[in-house]
């Protein structure tokens, strides 16, 4: 080993000088390298038992282990996890379990197959069938005779008592409303597992899943769990914005129905929605919940939040009034109006003309960081805090800018969810309490406990009048249902395509409340791409999305007993 | 059968021949017959080919095999020496030319269409690699003028980038330890064995931090320890746990042939992951046995190389029992979920035309080599020990 070792190390040049004596010298090297090559082998030789016996020893451990993992019917008892029911807030049922039961055999269990198959006919004729005694013969462990048979059935094939033969109860999830409120509902996997919706919810929040695969979800511990929808506004809300979205053309239509002392989400859809029962429609493009999963630019409905800043922040009052000549550089963009009044406009005139430049003059007069401030306060810089799993962070700039802040005060260059926007009409209808919107019911005192004041009850009472105002004399009068006061504001937003705004898609909204002189619930509707009715001949939110909340609030105030009063004096502008 | 006082080749190889050795190799490939029957009817029907279209295929390269196998074994080691030198050449040719005309498959160039048969030079290329550096260490210590490590250096060196080039780290890595084994056998100083050691650990550490793939299957496999169950180890582990779900269902005795539910879902069921089906279909105690048959053969080959007393062959055999029990080892242990998952076929067993034939020729060598001889005691010289360097080329 050690002469090996010299020879390893010798250079060439060693090796010339050393050649006489090359001979002898190799003959040595040949010997110990041959020993100590021996030993090395009996090393690798080592090595190998190692290795192999390592194989081998897990081979045994998990022949050992057995095959418990590996439960075929196992598999199939876990499956048939039960869920509790969803309820809406009046009990009526939004998704419910069927209990279904399935006939298995095991073939090589079964004694006599004849005997068998004749006692199965009995039951279910079909069992006659050449397929039936062709599995049965199989020797297979497991075949499924028949998937979901009666109450009724069970219990006769039960009684005969047929070894072999087996029965796996089974849960399937049913929504009898089918995609009535399924964006809110969502649904569940094969293994009835929530994955999408309230249904995930309350998955995640009992750790359903983890009690399943333990196999100790039992059906009795399971109650019923009552939604804050009520299934009536619901289908009220679906209609109107599918009647919506069908005669105006939109591509997409969102409504949105909230109570404004609790905060319970009363009615949500989102169309295209889908059913289900069959939920890989949930997966088709288009169909996603716009409604809180969704962000877009939402347009001049931030008007509403950008006066209320304004007055909130005392700087500006409703006396107040702006320079709305002209336009409004920055560099080398401009700001321009709509509808152009071309004057110096009051704050209520800004708010029911829709003036941009008025909007972002007032903007100005907070500053970014006190627009900021406020939006992060109304819940714009996060997401919805709310038990449904699909919401979207809304997208705001970055870097706060004065020309950012100035396209803010009217909507544009931030994105939030319609909900976001339904949310944070809230404390401006309630004497300024942002309270968290729910999917489940929620007491007023329950809601109270979790309020925040984000407004002065100065500035909510200052909005009810601006919302009122709009409504009867502004872009909002198509929205007014006689004796149930709705006031609100309209946004018609261009579409970004392509990175530049498109002035033939629009994303128009309008933002309401009723009944205005004592706010009860938000409502929100909002059409995407809406095309223009001939007859009419502009495709702007007064003219499509107001109606379509006035339909909304003339078929639901009854249901939701708001009284209609024809009593109350009209709005006035304060200027006039 | 053959009388001893027959002097036909036939009866002096059949008196010669590790018979053991070769029952071991004959009843592994029947075995792989049998079960490319179990495993690949699930990867065919996912292909949209005939159930039965690798079970041809399989039976079609069997004979082929077999002939290889036998005729190698008539093979002297200097006629085994001359065939290992034409094979690398002839392959690291090929090697050289998949990567300009080979067929890119799941992202790597490893397959050449010559005539419309669809070779892998690598599986050729590695048993003629072995032969070519235990003569060349074995040659350095006959006549050390010879730069023999320099060239056994070099020739590793090409063989690696032409490998890597590929990619195909699998191979490189059986390259790298066949090449160590030699090294190591050939009484090179611990020193050197710990820096090669350490070069080795050095470059499973380079592979980990700097190819991706590489790294997700080292640390999914830290995952399972670590005690990170849950969703995300599942998925990524995925072929690992469905090869251990195999194994505990069929259980000590199999669920028996055909019954498998496994192999349905568990890609690459009828090459990598072969062990895992028999494992189901005929149980932990097959798979025992087979494991018990691979072991037989390295350590009875091991046996060979410790018993003779020729440098060359000693090197050579090391050389291929280790290609064909690390390979082994790897696919077994990886069916196992011992070690992160690495795609090896099982020698033998598992599908694929030119892995079975060139594990046929080095096996065939390595029956060649171990041959009864009068020249491999202790106090004569072998014959092709006194064949100077001019002979081979």
């Amino acid at each position: 080993m050690d002469a090996f070792a010299t020879d390893f190390h010798r250079g060439p040049a060693a090796e010339e000088t050393s050649a006489p004596t090359q001979a002898p010298a190799r003959g040595k090297t040949r010997r110990s390298a041959a020993a100590a090559g021996r030993t090395r082998v009996k090393v690798a030789m080592l090595g190998f038992v190692a290795i192999y016996g390592a194989i081998a020893g897990k081979l045994v451990y998990l022949g050992l282990k057995g095959p418990e993992h590996s439960n075929t019917l196992g598999a199939a008892i876990v499956q048939s996890s039960p869920r509790p029911d969803l309820l809406d807030r009046n009990g009526e049922v939004l998704a419910t379990d069927i209990k279904t039961s399935s006939l298995f055999a095991e073939p090589r269990r079964i004694l006599d197959v004849d005997e068998a198959i004749e006692a199965l006919s009995s039951v279910l004729p079909d069992m006659r069938e050449p397929s039936v005694r062709h599995k049965l013969k199989s020797g297979a462990g497991f075949v499924w005779l028949k998937r979901e048979i009666t109450p009724e059935q069970r219990f006769r094939i039960h009684r005969l008592g047929i070894p072999g033969i087996g029965f796996l109860d089974e849960n399937k999830r049913f929504y009898p409303g089918g995609g009535m409120a399924s964006h809110v509902v969502g649904h569940v996997n094969v293994d009835n597992q929530g994955i999408a919706g309230i249904e995930k919810y309350i998955d995640d929040e009992m750790n359903l899943n983890e009690l399943h695969k333990l196999g100790i979800v039992a059906d009795r511990g399971l109650k019923a769990r009552k939604l804050s929808l009520d299934l009536r506004v619901q289908h009220v809300v679906r209609d109107e914005i599918a009647a919506a979205k069908e005669r105006f053309h939109a591509v997409a239509a969102v409504g949105i129905v909230l109570d404004v002392h609790t905060g319970e989400v009363i009615a949500m859809s989102s169309l295209p929605d889908y059913d289900p029962n069959n939920p890989a429609e949930a997966l088709e493009k288009d169909r996603m919940n716009r409604a809180t999963a969704g962000v877009f630019e939402m347009g001049s409905v931030f008007k509403t939040f950008n006066s209320a800043m304004a007055l909130d922040s005392g700087r500006v009052s409703l006396n107040d009034s702006f320079d709305a000549r002209g336009g409004l550089a920055f560099g080398g963009q401009r700001i321009s109006d709509f509808h152009g009044k071309n004057r110096i406009l009051s704050v209520p005139e800004i708010f029911i003309y829709s003036s941009n430049i008025g909007s972002a003059r007032m903007a100005l007069k907070v500053g970014p960081q006190g627009q900021y401030d406020f939006f992060t306060k109304i819940g714009f810089h996060s997401k919805i805090k709310t038990e449904l799993p699909e919401v979207a962070l809304p997208l705001w700039p970055k870097r706060l800018s004065e020309v950012s802040s100035a396209t803010q005060s009217f909507g544009h260059g931030i994105s939030v969810s319609p909900m976001h926007t339904a949310a944070a009409t809230i404390p401006l209808m309630n004497g300024g309490k942002m309270i968290p919107p729910t999917f489940f019911v929620r007491s007023r005192a329950e809601a109270d406990a979790l309020a925040v004041q984000v407004v002065k009850p100065e500035t909510s009472e200052k909005m009810k009048y601006l919302f009122k105002l709009n409504g009867q004399i502004g872009s909002g009068t198509r929205a007014d249902v006689a004796g149930y006061r709705v006031g609100g504001k309209t946004g018609t937003a261009e579409k970004i395509e392509n990175g530049r705004y498109a002035s033939n898609k629009r994303f128009n909204s309008y933002l309401a409340a009723f009944p205005i002189d004592d706010p009860q619930y938000v409502v929100l509707a909002v059409l995407d791409e809406p095309k223009a009715e001939k007859e009419i001949g502009a495709a702007t939110a007064g003219l499509n999305a107001a109606p379509t909340v006035a339909a909304i609030v003339k078929r639901i105030a009854p249901m939701l007993n708001v009284p209609p009063r024809f009593d109350l004096a009209p709005a006035t502008l304060a200027s006039n | 059968m053959v009388a001893r006082t027959d002097r036909s080749s036939f009866a002096e190889w059949w008196w010669t021949i590790d018979r053991s050795l070769l029952a071991a190799f004959v009843a592994l490939m029947v075995t792989g017959l049998v079960m490319s029957f179990a495993a690949s009817p699930p990867v065919a029907e996912r292909i949209g080919a005939d159930q039965f279209h690798f079970v041809k295929r399989h039976a079609a390269f069997f004979l082929p095999a077999l002939l290889v196998l036998f005729v190698g074994s008539f093979f002297t080691p200097r006629l085994v020496r001359r065939m290992a030198l034409v094979t690398l050449i002839g392959g690291i040719a090929l090697l050289a030319a998949t990567l300009f005309f080979g067929q890119e498959i799941k992202g790597a160039r490893r397959w050449l269409t010559i005539a419309g048969i669809t070779v892998q030079p690598s599986e050729f290329v590695k048993p003629a690699f072995v032969i070519v550096v235990a003569w060349l260490f074995a040659e350095r210590q006959r006549r050390p003028e010879i730069p023999g490590i320099l060239f056994a250096v070099l020739l590793l060196i090409a063989m690696i980038g032409l490998l890597v080039a590929q990619p195909d780290f699998g191979q490189t890595m059986l390259t790298v330890i066949a090449w160590g084994s030699i090294f190591f056998v050939a009484g090179v100083p611990i020193f050197w064995v710990m820096v090669l050691g350490a070069a080795g650990v050095g470059g499973i550490y380079a592979a980990y931090t700097m190819l991706p793939h590489v790294t997700a299957r080292i640390n999914k496999f830290l995952a399972k320890f670590n005690g990170m169950e849950g969703a995300k180890a599942n998925s990524t582990a995925f072929q690992a746990d469905k090869a251990l779900d195999s194994f505990a269902s069929g259980g000590w005795l199999g669920r028996g042939p055909g019954e498998g539910t496994v192999k349905w879902i568990l890609p690459d069921s009828h090459t990598d992951f072969i062990a895992a089906v028999m494992g189901e279909e005929f149980g932990i105690l097959a798979c025992l046995i087979l494991a018990s048959v691979i072991a037989y053969v390295v350590l009875r080959g091991l046996r060979h190389a410790l018993a003779t007393d020729d440098p060359f062959i000693r090197f050579s055999v090391t050389g291929l029992v280790t290609l064909f029990g690390v390979q082994s080892a790897i696919n077994l242990a990886v069916n196992l979920h011992l070690v992160p998952s690495k795609g090896m076929t099982l020698p033998f067993i598992s599908y694929g035309g030119s892995s079975l034939i060139a594990v046929a020729l080095g096996m065939s060598w390595l029956l060649a080599l171990t041959r009864r001889r009068a020249q491999t005691t202790r106090i004569a010289r072998s014959i092709h020990d006194e064949q100077p360097l001019e002979a081979l080329a």
